[in-house]
């Protein structure tokens, strides 16, 4: 069986015009609402308004150079990757040790799995009214329990506290997701290597460090990659939910701030190179993501 | 196991029973809270046992709604999720399946030109492109309409990309037998490839209804009339700023409602879910 470039079959059929016909849906869908606005999103990120909405100048990077002096932007960038980094540290470890766990031959093995997989399709604002409800200040169940422990618990006013409560949230959801691939992982690991190992007299621990995490590392890689992308999309619906990025912008993701700052209306240029720079952004984790792919192929 | 353990299986059943109630907690304090009445937890006097209002409050929640900022009942807004959700995962199997079918089978000009078009749009997810796509929609009159909330969401690289390798493992024998029957692109389409795909699409079709089901952002912009909201948009609206106006046994039991079809299909159709969201991935 030979294929032509990799891409197409040997024998195909024959026609003009109907291969035309059965892309047309989905061309059509791509160019109307994917490419059509980010080549606006681009265009007007290069021009000036006036106050009437009467002319527009061409400025080139000015947009984009005010958008980086302002401080508020430039907090929200810092503030977005240390949330990203923090999100996927916490959901990663906490899905890497439960996997482990379920990994081994356990009788109850698939009703844990089945218990641990199912929060993946809650939807991000459900799970921020979850969240929200629970660690309400005046009526949440583990409020009061913070409090009773004498720790002086008010995310609505505390921007470190209302951080924390996005964090805690987004990294809950995202552990079944990681612990699905993580388990997946583990049970790709030959286990003739781990008994190989345990024969020199290797300990569990050190069998974990030094062959089973090394032989993960693909999976690990692949799931650091799939978290910040979450982080920066996905938890749009908790802190929308939960904090609506307060207070005092404490909670302000790249992608809360677009929205945010699009719903005032105004600074349209300004707008635009935030869309930009994100999509900047999603290319650059497309890019590396898909270079580990392939790495992942030559394995 | 390599080696015996000296507490047996002691301790992985402790942390995944920890793990378990973690994961498990928030929504069982959410289904306790919505059996339970306004005034109780607005006290803040919540029992962790559920309480008597099973019944009146998910009737309440699902045909008559809060008494908050929206009004519309809960049935209504499931019922626009349940549209939107079914829109977006068929119309991308059906789209995407059809350019494969193409890109695959046929051989035109600009055939690698319009692969590459659908492809990149994975690095174009609505998030990075919401206002300029909120005009054109606007301009097409789409706002507060199930094709506004499914069309600009419904192409889909990752189902064309996985049709297409799909596709390339077909034996080429069973397009030369279904030739010599005298059949053309129509007929080998559905008497042989859509019935070799169908587990490929229910898969694909597991992870696209959760993923319709749970949008937010877009249906959040483009939606403001009442009857339009969907459940996720709607369960945001119901808490009021002020926590004594929130109605919190209703916000919980819609919370419960929201998670229900995507839980129970995650759950039912485990093998498919899992095999879904591997090859999406790849």
């Amino acid at each position: 069986m030979t294929t032509r470039g990799s891409m197409q079959k040997q024998t195909v059929f024959q026609s003009r015009l109907l291969p035309y016909l059965l892309v047309a849906p989905q061309l059509a869908v791509v160019l109307i609402f994917f490419y059509w606005p980010a080549v606006q999103a681009v265009i007007q990120s290069f021009l000036v308004q006036d106050a009437f909405g009467l002319s527009t100048t061409f400025v080139w990077f000015d947009n984009y150079r005010d958008l980086l002096a302002e401080p508020g932007y430039f907090n929200a960038i810092v503030r977005t990757f240390v949330f990203s980094f923090l999100i996927a540290l916490s959901s990663l470890s906490a899905a890497l040790l439960l996997a482990v766990m379920a990994d081994k031959p356990l009788r109850a093995g698939p009703f844990y799995r089945t218990m641990l997989i199912w929060p993946y399709a809650i939807a991000p604002p459900v799970v921020g009214v979850l969240w929200v409800f629970m660690l309400n200040p005046s009526l949440g169940i583990l409020a009061h329990g913070l409090r009773a422990m004498g720790f002086d618990w008010n995310p609505l006013l505390d921007g470190t506290q209302a951080a924390g409560l996005i964090i805690l949230a987004a990294a809950w959801k995202q552990i079944s997701y990681n612990f699905l691939f993580f388990l997946a992982g583990l049970q790709a690991i030959p286990s003739s290597v781990i008994e190989a190992a345990a024969i020199d007299g290797a300990r569990p621990a050190r069998r974990f460090w030094t062959i089973i995490f090394p032989l993960l590392s693909p999976t690990i890689f692949f799931l650091i990659v799939v978290n910040i992308v979450y982080a920066f999309f996905d938890t749009f619906g908790i802190i929308d939910t939960m904090t609506r990025g307060g207070p005092a912008k404490a909670t302000e993701t790249l992608v809360y701030k677009v929205y945010q700052d699009g719903l005032l209306g105004g600074n349209l240029g300004g707008s635009a190179a935030q869309s930009v720079i994100l999509m900047v952004i999603v290319i650059g984790l497309t890019a590396i993501q898909f270079r580990f792919v392939e790495r992942k192929v030559n394995y | 196991m390599v080696e015996r353990q000296k507490f047996g299986n002691l301790i992985p059943h402790v942390i995944l029973c920890i793990g378990v109630l973690i994961v498990a907690f928030p929504i069982y304090i959410a289904f306790v809270a919505s059996t339970q009445d306004t005034a109780t937890i607005a006290n803040g006097q919540m029992s962790l046992w559920p309480g008597p209002h099973f019944l009146d409050t998910y009737y309440r929640t699902i045909f008559v709604g809060s008494s908050g900022t929206t009004r519309e009942p809960v049935a209504m807004m499931m019922f626009n999720s349940l549209v939107m959700a079914l829109m977006i995962a068929v119309g991308k199997i059906a789209i995407s399946i059809i350019s494969a079918f193409a890109i695959v089978y046929f051989r035109f000009p600009f055939r690698m030109s319009i692969f590459w078009l659908i492809f990149i749009t994975l690095m174009l997810p609505v998030e990075v492109r919401i206002y300029p796509t909120y005009k054109i929609v606007a301009q097409l009159h789409l706002l507060d309409s199930y094709a506004g909330l499914s069309l600009p969401l419904i192409a889909s690289a990752t189902a064309t990309l996985l049709f297409r390798q799909f596709f390339m493992t077909v034996p080429d024998e069973l397009l030369e037998a279904s030739r010599i029957d005298g059949a053309g692109p129509f007929r080998f389409f559905k008497d042989t490839l859509l019935p070799l795909s169908r587990t490929n699409m229910a898969a694909l079709f597991v992870i696209l209804f959760i993923l319709g089901w749970n949008q937010y952002l877009w249906p959040l912009l483009i939606t403001t009339r009442d009857d339009m909201q969907t459940i996720q948009t709607g369960i945001r609206k119901m808490i009021a700023s002020h926590d004594a106006l929130t109605e919190w046994p209703v916000v919980m039991a819609t919370a419960i409602l929201a998670m229900l079809p995507p839980v129970f299909i995650v759950v039912a159709m485990q093998k498919l879910f899992v095999r879904g969201l591997v090859e999406t991935e790849k």
